[in-house]
């Protein structure tokens, strides 16, 4: 079995191109193009050089001795927080903008749900001198203000969304109107494995340098490289995407893939999209969704902005369904409870996305010498608001 | 019994002005009062908005009325049900016009049978990509003697409009310029310039011009170089006026097909 895209931009009976024609001129020319380009040796070059000399890549594979001795396993930790920008967002926003650049655009649209893609876009557009749109949830602008103002001081123009909900999947919504808006010279970077195909395979393929670096490093450091699982955060799923590509084959090695529960996945407030979605499609692709008997797309909860999304990218649902991954979701407490052990026991403040893949350990049972990849997909310094919060509270 | 889409543009080929409204808005049960009023002021086609909680294809104006509409509590299910007697009263062709996570929730093929049960004559899913319906729906929509009208804009490429052609066979929806619904105040040289381009096609299905169709003046532009055109925004705004659905509904026509604002 295949766990890729196929020809027709379908992993499994989830993804495809559910698009209006007035955005078809821009993803036909995305899926005829994106392939030749990205694989080409002049594009691999510049990609390359930059996530080291300008990303600051490799991001290192941490043996984490404590967590080790907590768990009872090779607790590994990948540090994608130590990317300039502070998470793995950064690893797609530099491809997208050297593809962008081949295809004569001139201006970049982007949403951002925590501000950490909207950063990472505002920052690779600032290196290269293209204009910037970020779409924003208006609740999200006064949530994240730090990031907002990081975006602005880039030289990015930070659009509030005042429709539905106010947060990521409105200012998808409206960076998708934008799109269809400006048919000819903009390009629309999106921030995670979603929207109509290529966007998925695209998205993942410039976050699969995650786990290409693991296979590398655990052979280093273990003499294998393979680890016996790979634990990851999915909002849209690009984190964990990345971090589970070049394992995909490798069945051996288990996926665990950890969706936010927000306050618990039977309480309304919640973002556990396989928990609680049905097939649907959203944003240009189908997957799965959260939504009534109606197919009216319902809000999710969750205390990190990040996860906070109705559904996931179609190649998760497709390694859901197919029982390749293996799906759970933590709650806001439990992510809370983990970010604070992190922090306690190794020095490193976790963003609260990455927290909830850190809090499944507490969950699964591991032999002793079992080696167990967690993919720290972001830093917490956009979060500090909440954490410190929280520790008050505490107190 | 012939589709009402087709006798409709054998019987009149030019100046086909169609009326696009979102079912629930302003109130939950208007959907039958409007069609009537819309049928005895002179419209000859009417597209009922099924709405949908993210309408990334829609302006402002066919956002609001949708969420209204949800607020009021509309779904496909109330709709059909709204519907059900509705050729009792009504001759035009109907069309329902939403996004597809809505009939895909609802089932394809149950939607479609559902549809011909109460007389509607077509189908527009603008996020339901034709090579889809090509391999997996198109069977439903024949069965039920439904068209589903498929949309162009300027930066179609023409073999795409054949093929989009060779799969219609109601009318093309031709979007006046690539963006979101709204009305807009004029019709541009280069959408006229597009227009023209697409005339000179010889597309076996007649064109309909639809998005930012607001006035008499761009009606009369549009149909030009068309069989008619599409008004939804405009005729929203004019829903929410003061007055009642039949006052409302009988004013904004009139504006449509006189040329008075003009002079
Ligand atoms: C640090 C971090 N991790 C994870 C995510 C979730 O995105 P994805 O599921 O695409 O990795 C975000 C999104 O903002 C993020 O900032």
């Amino acid at each position: 079995m295949s766990y890729h895209v196929d020809q027709n931009g379908y992993y499994g009976r989830f993804g495809g191109a559910f698009i209006p024609e007035m955005m078809y001129p821009n993803v036909d020319e995305l899926r005829n193009r994106y392939r030749e380009i990205i694989e080409s040796e002049e594009f691999r070059k510049e990609y390359t050089d930059l996530l080291r000399d300008y990303v600051g890549r490799p991001s290192p594979l941490y043996y984490s001795n404590r967590l080790s001795q907590q768990y009872e396993a090779q607790i590994y930790l990948k540090r994608e927080d130590l990317n300039h920008t502070g998470s793995h967002k950064i690893n797609n926003t530099v491809g997208q903008i050297l593809l962008a650049k081949r295809l004569g655009k001139q201006r970049i649209i982007a949403e951002t749900g925590a501000g950490q893609h909207g950063v990472a876009t505002a920052t690779v557009c600032a290196r290269e001198g293209l204009q910037c749109i970020v779409y924003m949830g208006a609740l999200d602008v006064s949530r994240q203000a730090p990031n907002v103002e990081k975006m602005k001081m880039l030289g990015a123009e930070v659009r509030p969304v005042y429709s539905g909900n106010q947060t990521l999947k409105d200012a998808t919504n409206e960076a998708i109107r934008d799109w269809i808006n400006n048919p000819e010279d903009t390009h629309y970077i999106i921030g995670s494995v979603v929207g109509p195909h290529p966007y998925p395979d695209m998205v993942a393929r410039f976050q699969a340098v995650i786990s290409e670096e693991m296979r590398q490093q655990l052979k280093e450091k273990t003499g294998s490289e393979l680890p016996n699982a790979v634990i990851a955060c999915v909002g849209g799923g690009s984190n964990a995407a990345g971090a589970f590509y070049h394992f995909l084959d490798d069945e051996e090695v288990k996926l665990i893939a950890v969706e936010a529960a927000g306050k618990g996945v039977d309480t309304n407030e919640s973002a556990a999209t396989t928990a609680l979605g049905k097939t649907g499609v959203l944003h240009g692709s189908k997957s799965l969704l959260m939504q009534t008997e109606d197919g009216q797309v319902i809000e999710p909860y969750s205390i990190s902005a990040g996860l906070d999304y109705p559904g996931i990218g179609p190649m998760h649902a497709n390694l859901y369904e197919t029982g390749r991954a293996k799906f759970m979701s933590v709650t806001d407490e439990e992510t809370l409870e983990a970010a604070y052990n992190l922090t306690e026991k190794e020095g490193i403040i976790p963003a609260l996305e990455s927290a909830h893949a850190l809090a499944a350990l507490e969950k699964l049972k591991f032999d002793q010498d079992e080696v167990v990849v967690v993919n720290i997909s972001g830093r917490g310094d956009k979060d500090m608001e909440t954490y410190l919060k929280h520790f008050r509270a505490k107190q | 019994m012939e589709n009402r889409i087709n006798r409709l543009f054998k019987e009149k080929p030019n100046n086909i002005l169609s009326v696009y409204f979102t079912a629930g808005f302003p109130q939950l049960n208007d959907t039958e009062e409007i069609i009537v009023e819309l049928e005895k002021s002179g419209a000859d086609l009417i597209e009922i908005g099924i709405p949908f909680s993210d309408p990334v294809a829609d302006g402002p104006t066919i956002q609001k009325s949708s969420d209204k509409a949800l607020k009021n509590g509309m779904s496909i299910k109330l709709l059909f049900e709204q519907l059900k007697d509705i050729r009792r009263h009504v001759k035009l062709p109907l069309v329902l016009m939403g996004y597809f996570n809505n009939v895909l929730q609802y089932g394809v093929e149950d939607f479609c049978r559902k549809a011909n049960e109460i007389g509607i004559d077509g189908i527009i899913l603008p996020d339901l990509p034709l090579e889809v319906y090509e391999n997996e729906y198109r069977p439903f929509f024949e069965q039920n003697n439904l068209r589903n009208i498929f949309l162009i804009t300027p930066q179609t490429s023409e073999a795409r409009i054949r093929k989009i052609d060779a799969l219609s066979n109601g009318f093309i929806y031709m979007v006046s310029s690539s963006s979101t619904t709204g009305a807009k105040s004029n019709v541009t040289e280069q959408q006229e310039a597009y227009f023209k381009r697409i005339q000179g096609m010889n597309l076996k299905n007649p064109r309909l011009v639809g998005f930012g169709i607001s006035n008499n003046t761009t009606f009369v532009n549009s149909c030009r170089y068309s069989n008619g055109a599409i008004v939804g925004s405009a005729f929203i705004k004019a829903l929410s006026d003061e007055g009642s659905i039949s006052q409302n509904v009988k004013k904004f026509i009139d504006l449509i097909h006189s040329s008075e604002e003009n002079k």
